[in-house]
């Protein structure tokens, strides 16, 4: 059996031919006649005012941080779930130890309000 | 010594995967404007050919003689990258979905997958996390503030249910004792998975509505609020290739709930006629998508910061208590017999109606309030 | 050498200077999202490096984790910062003579330390297939009491330390 991330590599490149072929293809069959009021920014009908690069709210990283912490223990999780019920009792529930930690996170963002989307 | 028969055989079945998720989009399109016409008392698109079957073909042409516009101060490489970094995501998930057992073709041994790989899970988890940056990379590029809001929205979004979505599949590897899909489906020819996890797989339909950007979670594309959102600069084949994307996403994620929880290639008599695997698939796939139009018909689009609290303070804690449920099951029924499997739907039930009412009273609470 | 091993070669050559390419790119660019993009496609050939090795569960960790958990924190945080994302100042300092030197007095010496190791250049016996799960095994080890249950645990403590470390920085509402 060969290594089967060759194949995952060949299958992505071919998956993106056909994007990239849809695209050239538009590019030479469709008509182009730009001018600068059509290529002008779209915000429904009105002129664009200042720069369009606004600044986001702090909000955004905090979910964003969360999500990584979280998104790392999913991971943790996956090798223990599969091993889980070959071992002895006591060792299984290391893992929902494990769990149990850091939904006391979970709980601290929530109570400290940073859940809240406002 | 590289055996080119092999390659020859995973090419063909790497084009016939694409081509199938490809002509399942365009008959998606024309599905759902039928399914959704009929829905709301009119008829749909029935002009180009028999029942409007050939709208599909009508609207491919139409796209590909557009003028595709680059506004003027968009980055333009990026802007261009976007679409097919959305696409190319959405087409990859189905590459370790076995599609059925083995089938004599040519006298060859030939499986119904491209690469069942032995972490199939967690690449599919990996490639749903990718999928974020086609849409965060389109909302920036194109130098529009709504678009950069539909974008910053989107990704979120996503990354608040992809929480939800990888603790859902630590249920099914729990369950399954395995990462890998095939072994995955294997492990329900006695049940299937929805019948001992009932409120894991709602859970898991809920966020891949969420994560494919559909009705009632399709705030980035919010057309009252945010002009279309992330795609709002975006015009002829490129603005199709995210049309694309979604739809391919919604099919390769209603098979993936297949594979998890509805017994994927499994039915009567697959034993004896492995090509029946792919018709089994499809039938449920097409189940499964017409409830996805059903629910787009039915619901409302929610606001944005009740979604977020959707996927962070109901359907995460949900999940967390969702695989302690399950495992303290396994563990219970391996020490003290097998019948003490039923202890995970029951408690997961419960569960379930546990955090509906704590939803209903916190809503409640909310609304007294505004009295 | 087969074909194969030809073959391997030649895409670790490309992986690699995938690689290295976008990690200097990352530094080279003015833009400092364009900063980031270079370090995902830098992520991602590191993690092409992984399948070339036949390591499934690091590389879909090293995507999930990486590209899709710790870029998409670096994205947010340049949205975050006010506009004029662009770098002015010159890109080399007074010192850089002295810099490169030192990068390539410290790659010489670890070239030469890795080379008198026996291993080196020798090609790794393959995995026999079908005859462990890895991942598997990789489960039963995070929680076997002679094995790695403690730094499991730990790594559970230090996730929570970093959770509220972050909430506690990022978020203080008077």
């Amino acid at each position: 059996m060969p290594n089967p991330w060759v194949f995952i590599g060949l299958f992505i490149i071919i998956a993106a031919i056909i994007p990239i072929g849809a695209i050239v293809v538009a590019l030479i069959l469709g008509p182009k006649k730009p001018n600068p009021i059509k290529q002008s920014t779209y915000e429904c009908g009105l002129e664009t005012v200042g720069d369009s690069l606004v600044q986001f709210k702090a909000q955004y990283y905090v979910f964003a941080l969360a999500f990584l912490i979280f998104d790392v223990e999913a991971v943790f999780l996956f090798p223990w779930a599969i091993a889980m019920n070959k071992m002895p009792l006591y060792v299984a529930l290391e893992g929902v130890i494990f769990i149990v930690i850091l939904v006391a996170g979970l709980v601290y963002t929530w109570r400290k309000g940073a859940l809240e989307w406002v | 010594m590289i055996d080119l028969a092999l390659v020859l055989e995973w090419v063909i079945k790497s084009l016939v995967v694409i081509f199938m998720l490809l002509g399942g989009f365009a008959y998606l399109t024309w599905f759902e404007r039928r399914i959704l016409a009929r829905m709301q008392t009119r008829v749909g698109p029935n002009r180009a050919g028999w029942q409007g079957l050939l709208q599909p073909v009508a609207d491919a042409v139409k796209l590909v003689f557009k003028e595709e516009l680059i506004p003027a101060r968009a980055d333009k490489v990026i802007f261009v990258l976007a679409p097919i970094l959305t696409v190319v995501p959405a087409t990859v998930l189905a590459v370790v979905i076995p599609f059925g057992t083995q089938v004599i073709l040519f006298g060859r041994q030939v499986n119904l997958a491209v690469a069942d790989i032995n972490v199939g899970i967690l690449f599919l988890m990996a490639v749903a996390s990718v999928a974020v940056y086609g849409i965060v990379l389109a909302g920036w590029s194109s130098n529009n503030k709504f678009a950069l809001m539909g974008g910053m929205r989107s990704t979120a979004q996503m990354i608040s249910y992809e929480l939800a979505l990888g603790l859902s599949f630590v249920l099914v590897a729990l369950m399954a004792d395995s990462l890998q899909l095939s072994e995955i489906v294997e492990a329900q020819r006695t049940m299937w998975f929805v019948v001992l996890q009932p409120v894991g797989a709602i859970v898991f339909l809920i966020v891949t509505l969420a994560e494919v950007n559909r009705a009632p979670f399709d705030m980035p594309e919010a057309e009252q609020e945010l002009a279309a959102g992330f795609h709002s600069e975006y015009s002829g084949m490129k603005f199709a290739l995210f049309f694309m994307a979604e739809y391919q996403k919604m099919i390769v994620i209603s098979i993936i709930a297949v594979t998890l929880f509805f017994g994927g290639y499994l039915g009567p008599f697959i034993g004896r006629f492995p090509w029946l695997g792919p018709v089994y698939v499809l039938g449920k796939v097409v189940a499964l998508l017409f409830g996805m139009v059903w629910i787009r018909a039915t619901l409302p689009r929610i606001r944005y910061d009740r979604l977020m609290d959707l996927g962070w303070k109901v359907l995460l804690p949900l999940v967390l208590g969702l695989v302690l449920i399950t495992a303290t099951g396994i563990l219970l029924a391996d020490e003290f017999g097998n019948s003490l499997v039923w202890s995970i739907p029951v408690v997961s039930i419960l569960a379930g109606f546990l955090t509906v009412g704590l939803v209903d009273r916190s809503l409640r609470r909310k609304f007294n309030a505004l009295r | 050498m087969t074909a194969e091993q030809i073959i391997q070669q030649i895409l670790f050559f490309i992986s690699a200077a995938l690689t290295l390419g976008s990690a200097v790119m990352v530094v080279a660019t003015r833009k400092l999202i364009q900063a980031a993009l270079w370090l995902i496609v830098s992520l991602f050939g590191v993690a092409v490096l992984y399948a070339l090795l036949d390591a499934s569960f690091l590389v879909v960790v090293q995507v999930v984790v990486y590209i899709g958990a710790i870029a998409i924190l670096f994205i947010f945080a340049v949205m975050l910062t006010q506009r004029d994302q662009r770098d002015k100042g010159p890109q080399l300092n007074k010192s850089w003579v002295l810099a490169a030197l030192v990068g390539l007095a410290t790659f010489g010496g670890l070239t030469f330390l890795v080379s008198s190791w026996t291993g080196f250049g020798a090609a790794a016996a393959p995995i026999p297939a079908g005859t462990v799960d890895m991942v598997a095994d990789l489960g039963t080890a995070l929680v076997s009491v002679d094995q790695y249950v403690l730094p499991f645990e730990v790594a559970s403590v230090l996730l929570l330390a970093a959770l509220i470390g972050a909430i506690y920085v990022a978020y203080n509402r008077k």
